[in-house]
């Protein structure tokens, strides 16, 4: 049973059962998917030779999640880190890649081949690192983050790889190709092959401007166009428009011949400060995730476990000995960058493997006949073993992790702690606008959101970097950070999806404080009922204000209109609680006895207060 | 001196806690100790809007008020004056029915910018720290209260650097604990210029 049905019921079966039990077992998702790919291919074969072609498909996932990368990276902080990131990074990769060589040219493997196979080694696993650590929420780590800035030089690296692989190319292996007519060597693509065809220089030219073509639509284009969809309000249209950006980018990068996942990188890089960039995120994100998903289980399911068995132990002995050796070279030039205990071994275990970008060179390098087929066979095997035995590590450092020392030494400071988070306004009419100047000028970041394009717009014209995204979606928040938020303000004018975006903050993160506007009592109750802590009457404090300069204009003295106002929003406030909880959803207010009791006692109550015929006691000193 | 415990309450008033080295740390110590109760009334009441009963209440709960604060002008800050017209009421703590603070412990807990020589009392300044602390002894005279003299930092700026800021704050949790206990001879107290170790030096049994 061929049916494109049939084999997605079979992948997804296998990914439902695999990954949940994976994650309990406290694997994490990745060695999941493997495990299931392992499972559905070679072990109970059901499927088979249409692997290949899904990995191909499959690897897209990879190609936007350096996307969502990109965006999530902020080109300033980016500059900021280039010390760490050149250094780091490319510390480990130039060493690795000099002793894998170094081991494969004592095994008298030639010189080329040897670079090659270091190279191909040195790289890890952007996925399988990136997805454990925020699975584990360790991305926020020091560890996490070194691990990062390798991952990412790694990435950046490919590029020149890329390019410079062709070099190392043995004459021999290309007749050899050409004869057998060898199966891995992708026939290029006709416009791949008119490049290649072309003078150096023209090539050249016709990449850089492949390049530029990207920075000129993720600058110039994509707010334009997001600007014109918006107005049909359709979320589907919004997410086929994500898409067909990350998929344009990577048609236009694998045609001249780079790798689309750079391209969609730097696409994403330059979009990072776009009004777009969570709206990008969160309708890419599903897709990301599925694919991404459907990846490890084809690396599983490609799994050539006749190869396998058969060169079982050499293969296991070549996997054990890069693992430990990367994991040697990554201790070390850690320790050389300042990294100690926790930071130090997360930092090295988690990167201690070969990774998919491998799998790429690897068929880069067979296409471009660098290396046998054969050779590039055995090696990726060894790589997707050393994907597989990824989350062991993680495992390890887990029960290493009560053991080591903390970065951190506990004591006491007197020093006091400066109050900071992030704070995330949705919302951008004049009560979010206040709030955001307010907070800017303490120096407090804050990311605000509204629906409207054309507001995003303007807002972004006078400086405020404002972002689109329909709030009242989860993914939305989520993308837009409200995991490291310390507050929300909802200063939208729509209560009913106020209390909706209540309802779904409180539930997936409790922690969060919710700064509420609201317009009427029956929002207020509304809100009340659904979670909101600080509920803010929009009209209320300007009203109060207006009231005492009011008191003032009849005489009144100041200090007097000043303490009559304080105490006004006092009882009131009290008022509004009481009523809160006497409110019910259910019935219409005049038709809630105990909510008109209340209302007119305290309607009373407050007279009284303001004529001075309650009680309060005297003040004043002896 | 009883063998049962003296609950404390220690009345902070800082209006830039941000800005403060000294007062919100021993504030921060304070919290730690058994029998202590923080009052951060700059917190509580930052709109300077008193909720008299809660705070008349919260005094009759506890034997021994301190007030933890910067002396600022010779003084306390502008919300702990406010607090002492509206809390300290006629018919509460004085007056023919004001006997609700009667016999409670009270002293000032301050950080000083001038110098303890400055406070001597024999340089142009005149002064003794517990001379300018007049108006709480004389607070403490109309309200029946035993009054203790000034827990103090002087030079408080450069305390941390000269290294008197740590003995400060390990003398103040040592006071704290003992005063719960109904260890201090608060006989001998009351007639020292400052609280300081020679509070100690003869530690009171029962008697």
């Amino acid at each position: 049973m061929d049916s494109v049905l049939y084999q997605a019921f079979i992948y997804l079966t296998a990914a439902v059962v695999a990954v949940p039990l994976a994650s309990r077992l406290g694997f994490g998702s990745v060695l999941g998917y493997l495990v299931a790919g392992l499972i559905i291919g070679p072990v109970i074969g059901l499927v088979g030779s249409e692997t290949t072609e899904l990995q191909h498909f499959a690897e897209f996932g990879v190609v936007m999640m350096l996307f969502v990368i990109g965006l999530e990276l902020e080109p300033r902080a980016l500059w900021a880190m280039r010390h760490q990131l050149v250094g780091l990074g490319g510390a480990q990769i130039v060493l690795t890649t000099l002793a894998i060589a170094a081991i494969a040219v004592w095994q008298n493997i030639p010189l080329t081949v040897s670079i090659a196979i270091g190279i191909t080694l040195a790289l890890s696993s952007t996925a399988i690192v990136m997805q454990t650590l925020s699975e584990k929420n360790l991305a926020r780590s020091d560890g996490g983050r070194s691990a990062f800035f390798v991952l990412l030089m790694q990435d950046i690296a490919v590029i020149p790889v890329l390019a410079l692989l062709p070099l190392l190319a043995i004459p021999g292996l290309a007749t050899l190709a050409a004869i057998t007519g060898g199966v891995e060597a992708a026939h290029p693509t006709e416009t791949q092959a008119w490049i290649a065809s072309q003078s150096p220089l023209v090539a050249s030219a016709i990449v850089l401007g492949a390049v530029g073509l990207v920075g000129v639509v993720g600058v110039f284009l994509v707010g334009p166009l997001f600007r014109y969809i918006a107005h049909s309000k359709m979320r589907e249209i919004f997410i086929a428009t994500a898409l067909l950006l990350v998929i344009a980018i990577a048609l236009l990068m694998s045609a001249v011949g780079l790798s689309p996942a750079l391209g969609t990188f730097m696409a994403g890089v330059l979009l990072a400060n776009s009004a777009y960039r969570h709206e990008l995120e969160a309708d890419i994100e599903p897709f990301k995730g599925l694919l991404l998903g459907l990846f490890f289980i084809t690396v599983g399911a490609g799994i050539n476990v006749a190869l396998l068995w058969q060169s079982i132990w050499v293969i296991l002995l070549m996997t054990l000995t890069l693992m430990l050796l990367k994991f040697a070279i990554l201790f070390a030039v850690g320790w050389g960058f300042g990294l100690r205990g926790r930071t130090q071994w997360l930092f090295a275990l988690s990167l201690a493997q070969a990774g998919e970008f491998g799998f790429v060179l690897l068929g880069f390098a067979t296409q471009a006949h660098v290396m046998p087929k054969s050779m590039a066979d055995l090696l990726g095997l060894v790589v997707a073993l050393s994907m597989f035995l990824t989350p062991l590590l993680f495992l390890l450092f887990d029960r290493l992790g009560g053991r080591l020392e903390s970065e951190i030494v506990p004591g006491e400071d007197p020093t006091p702690i400066d109050p900071g988070g992030k704070v995330i306004i949705a919302g951008l009419g004049r009560f979010g606008q206040v709030v955001n100047r307010m907070m800017l000028m303490n120096g407090h970041p804050t990311t605000v959101i509204d629906g409207n394009a054309e507001t995003v717009h303007r807002m972004r014209q006078l400086g405020i970097k404002a972002f689109l995204g329909d709030v009242t979606r989860p993914e939305l928040m989520i993308a837009a950070g409200i995991a490291e938020a310390s507050a929300v303000v909802i200063a939208i004018d729509d209560a009913d999806k106020a209390v909706k975006i209540v309802e779904n903050i409180k539930k997936t993160f409790p922690h969060v404080k919710l700064i509420v506007r609201a317009q009427s009592r029956h929002d207020v109750y509304r809100l009340y009922a659904a979670g909101a802590q600080d509920i803010v009457r929009e009209t209320f404090d300007s009203s109060v204000r207006a009231g005492k300069y009011t008191m003032r204009a009849l005489g009144v003295h100041p200090y007097d209109a000043e303490r009559a106002a304080d105490e006004f929003v006092i009882a009131d406030r009290k008022m509004l609680q009481e009523m809160a909880s006497d409110w019910d959803p259910r019935l219409e207010v005049h038709e809630n006895p105990a909510l008109l009791a209340r209302i007119r006692a305290q309607n009373l109550q407050i007279e009284k207060v303001l004529r001075g015929e309650a009680d309060k006691p005297p003040t004043g000193s002896g | 001196m009883a063998d049962s415990v003296n609950p404390i309450l220690v009345v902070v008033a800082h209006p830039r806690p941000r800005e403060s080295a000294v007062v919100m740390h021993m504030a921060k110590l304070a919290a730690k100790i058994e029998g202590v109760t923080v009052h951060d009334i700059y917190a509580e009441y930052p709109d300077f809007q008193i909720d008299i009963e809660a705070e008349q209440d919260l005094l009759r709960q506890h034997e021994v008020i301190i007030f933890c604060h910067p002396f600022n002008w010779y003084s306390a800050p502008a919300l702990l004056r406010e607090w002492q017209d509206v809390v300290l009421s006629y018919g509460y703590a004085y007056g023919r029915h004001g006997q609700e603070l009667r016999d409670k412990v009270f002293f000032n807990a301050v950080s000083a910018g001038r110098s303890v020589a400055e406070y001597s009392g024999e340089l142009e300044n005149h002064f003794t720290l517990r001379a300018l602390a007049a108006p709480f002894e004389q607070m403490c005279q109309l309200c029946g209260m035993v009054y203790l003299p000034p827990f103090a930092l002087t030079s408080s700026r450069t305390a941390a650097d000269e290294g008197r800021a740590e003995p400060h704050f390990a003398l103040w949790t040592r006071l704290l604990d003992a005063l719960y206990h109904g260890k201090i001879d608060l006989e001998m107290a009351r007639k020292l210029p400052y609280l300081d170790e020679k509070v100690f030096a003869v530690e009171g049994e029962d008697g």
